[in-house]
């Protein structure tokens, strides 16, 4: 007998959502993304559409990183001033968006004011016209003060906005409905958080096609098989129809990847792993590649190196493979 | 379609006999309808009913055995497509390939590096599986090549030669070794096959693509031949996601019997980093096993450690001992951290306690595998455990002061967790990643 392609068929897709607004929609990009829209797993090409290749977002912080020193290194010239690190990023690695880390707002930390945060912000949509992603320090009430200020004051923009969480979603869904932006919806590792946190968010008013999902993640060697699995599941809900697991989904790849040892321990004690340059970067791109395979849509990445290793894997999956 | 373990009954002999280990039929019936039991054991059943059964009761991928002695590699008999669903269950098995034009010199280098890929992090050991020689020139120089890496490594051997004479050649001088003969191609599958029965060794077939896989495969299983591992020919990452995803569900959903074996997938990118990436993407979409090129550490290490995650039994947590680790130079003075035995919680903390190089003392409680949240809730991380812990683990002996950290998330059994182990309990902060700035404040200077 001859072989015949065994091809699944899918009820339902996942959501397209757009990074930025060009000046017609009220912004100031010069062009927008889109990711999502997949009616398949990832890149069946053969059974469905995957019309958008997931996106990379290079990290800039508002004030000096607290990165390991390897990684750092990459961006010694740049890294005090955002406006510069974010020019560089998309002018010589490329970058589809810019994903700002507001570390600086942090109550223990600098404690720059809403203000301060919102003219960082400003200054780097200036600089760039990429697409941006903003996300607060992680202190639940400066952050609703800070980031609900940044949504008023670049009402239009379509920024994608971190996070909203289980807790505390009600002031960032409210301004990015009412200011026009998209939010990022975090979970912990957790499928029925995660469609709970959904379900709330849109019961707020914000359409479900400016929702992303965050399942949080944990980087190579340190738990990734449990994203991995647990974006393989949301996935397949949103193929199969459940309208609440059916956003296109970000993951803090740099984050978690930079924070294993294997990744940045460099010197005598560590040979045994090889050398920490090329290990570094592929563990980050070795974290954002495998998470592509279960599902991601954007990837928060830091190592130039990385980032090119990835955009050339993402580059080969988009490849038709139809029979 | 799967038979019934009643279906099955129906065909078996009914002597209840014994001899095939299940005291009756019925109950080897369902043994083999479970896929547990294979229907050679039994002495009695017929040619008829064997030809029934055959495709219901073998396993949806055969277990296809590679190399002999220490190193002996399993491939395949995967039962399902996600590991959510149940697990993976034999690791993609890595081999790297080594060319037969390389000298005395750089062959006995390049041998020594893949022979010394060997990984310990995070309280796992890592190994890579297998050589590939891959014939370039006449079958002399294979010949010569093969034997030298016979003799020059204990891993498990793959033979890359389409020529027949080439390879009955290398395998006489690696007899006994049960190397992985590949190829049988359309047109040497004969002579092939011919050689792999005689010598007794799985033989991989290769073919311009899926569908002709498909007939080849068919051809070489009626030649007798049943430790097969598939390779449809594409090389392009996509196609090769496709064909190896179409293998995995034609066996798994419909029990396609030509692909129900073990595949192989080969790298083509000269970079060595997006090589690794590529073969990522081989490893998580079903590759039973994958053919490098290169071989340095700080390349393989970060492709072991996604391997190892994803074979990683979903229900069943990695475990650390439960006893005293030292972090750093440690004196009577340094401080003690609390966590539990789940391998990733245990390693956070680890990590982040070295990252305050503040040197410390961490006792992991035995929890059965959960992290600190979900054992305390189960009732595993309780202060009477935790007491009992402190107490019998020796760690007074080790330190002159009396005071323990425990984490943040379980701060409510601070008070009965000191009047139960005597200890003074200080709440530490309630995520890993807190570790560095807690410690720094609490006892740098």
């Amino acid at each position: 007998m001859a072989f015949a392609v065994v091809k699944e068929r899918y009820s339902s897709k996942v959501n397209e959502v757009v990074l930025g607004a060009t000046s017609e929609k009220g912004g100031t990009r010069s062009h927008v993304l889109k990711v999502g829209g997949q009616t398949t797993l990832p890149y069946l090409h053969f059974e469905g559409e995957v019309p958008n290749k997931p996106i990379i977002a290079m990290e800039v912080t508002d004030v000096e990183p607290n990165w390991p020193a390897p990684l750092k290194e990459m961006f010694k010239d740049v890294y005090n001033e955002p406006v510069d690190w974010a020019k560089k990023c998309v002018a010589e690695y490329n970058a589809d968006v810019i994903y700002v880390v507001l570390n600086g707002a942090d109550p223990d930390g600098a404690n720059k004011s809403p203000e301060e945060c919102t003219e960082t912000v400003k200054a780097i949509l200036k600089a760039v016209d990429v697409p941006i992603i903003v996300k607060g320090c992680g202190d639940e009430e400066k952050d609703n003060e800070v980031l609900t200020k940044i949504a008023e004051e670049c009402a239009g923009e379509n920024l994608m906005i971190a996070n909203a969480e289980q807790e505390n979603y009600k002031s960032l869904a409210a301004a990015c409905m009412v200011h026009k932006h998209t939010l990022i919806a975090l979970s912990p590792l957790d499928i029925n958080i995660c469609k709970q946190l959904n379900i709330l968010v849109n019961e707020m008013g914000l359409p479900l096609d400016r929702i992303v999902i965050d399942p949080m993640i944990g980087g190579l060697g340190y738990g990734i098989e449990y994203a991995y699995s647990i974006m393989e599941r949301v996935r397949m809900g949103a193929l199969q129809g459940d309208k609440m697991l059916s956003m296109p989904m970000v993951c803090t790849v740099g984050y978690e990847a930079w924070r294993a040892k294997e990744a940045y321990a460099d010197g005598e004690e560590f040979q045994s792993w090889g050398e920490q340059s090329f290990r570094g970067p592929l563990w980050e791109a070795m974290t954002a590649t495998t998470l592509i395979q279960a599902g991601a849509d954007i990837l928060l990445m830091r190592h130039p190196h990385a980032v090119k290793l990835v955009q050339k894997n993402i580059a080969e999956l988009m490849e038709s493979n139809k029979y | 379609m799967a038979l019934t373990g009643l279906e099955i009954y129906k065909l078996l002999p009914k002597k209840n006999c014994g001899e095939c280990g299940p005291p009756t039929c019925l109950a080897f019936a369902m043994s083999l309808a479970a896929g547990k039991a294979s229907l050679d054991t039994c002495p009695y059943v017929t040619d008829d009913a064997k030809e029934a059964l055959g495709s219901a009761s073998a396993p949806p991928i055969k277990l296809v055995k590679i190399g002999a002695g220490e190193k002996v590699i399993e491939l395949g008999d995967e039962t399902v497509i996600f590991r959510h669903d149940k697990t993976f269950f034999h690791p993609t098995g890595i081999a790297f390939e080594v060319e037969d034009s390389l000298n005395e010199v750089e062959l006995t280098q390049k041998l020594s590096e893949i022979n010394t890929l060997e990984f310990n992090r995070v309280g796992l050991q890592y190994e890579v599986d297998m050589v590939a020689v891959k014939q370039t020139g006449d079958a002399a120089q294979f010949k010569q090549t093969v034997e030298k890496v016979a003799a020059g490594t204990k891993l498990a051997l793959v033979l890359i030669t389409e020529d027949p004479v080439a390879a009955g050649q290398a395998l006489e001088v690696c007899k006994g070794r049960n190397p992985l003969l590949y190829a049988a191609t359309e047109s040497n599958y004969n002579e092939m096959t011919e050689l792999a029965k005689k010598h007794n060794v799985p033989l991989g077939i290769k073919a311009e693509d899926i569908f002709k896989l498909s007939d080849l495969a068919e051809k070489i299983i009626a030649l007798g031949h049943k430790d097969l591992v598939l390779d449809s020919g594409a090389r392009g990452t996509a196609q090769v996601l496709a064909d190896l995803t179409q293998m995995r569900r034609a066996t798994i959903k419909k029990k396609y019997r030509p692909f129900g074996y073990p595949t192989v997938a080969f790298t083509t990118a000269e970079d060595p980093m997006e090589e690794m990436l590529q073969a990522q993407v081989y490893i998580s979409k079903y590759a039973s096993m994958v053919v490098l090129k290169n071989s340095a550490k700080h390349f393989v290490l970060p492709l072991l450690s996604w391997r190892q995650n994803l074979y990683t039994d979903p229900q069943k947590p990695i475990q650390v001992e439960s006893k005293i680790y030292e972090v750093g130079n440690v004196t009577a003075d340094s401080p003690v951290y609390l966590t539990t035995n789940f391998s990733l919680t245990y390693y956070s903390v680890e990590g982040e306690v070295e990252g305050s190089k503040i040197p410390a003392y961490i006792i992991p409680v035995g929890t059965d595998g959960t992290s600190v949240l979900t054992a305390w809730a189960a009732g595993k991380f309780s202060a009477e455990k935790i007491a009992e812990v402190i107490n019998e683990i020796g760690i007074a002996d080790k330190v002159n002061h009396r005071e323990i950290i425990l984490p943040g998330y379980v701060a409510v059994l601070s008070g009965k967790l000191e009047e139960k182990s005597g200890w003074k309990v200080i709440v530490g902060p309630r995520e890993a990643a807190g570790i560095s700035a807690f410690a720094k404040s609490r006892y740098g200077k």
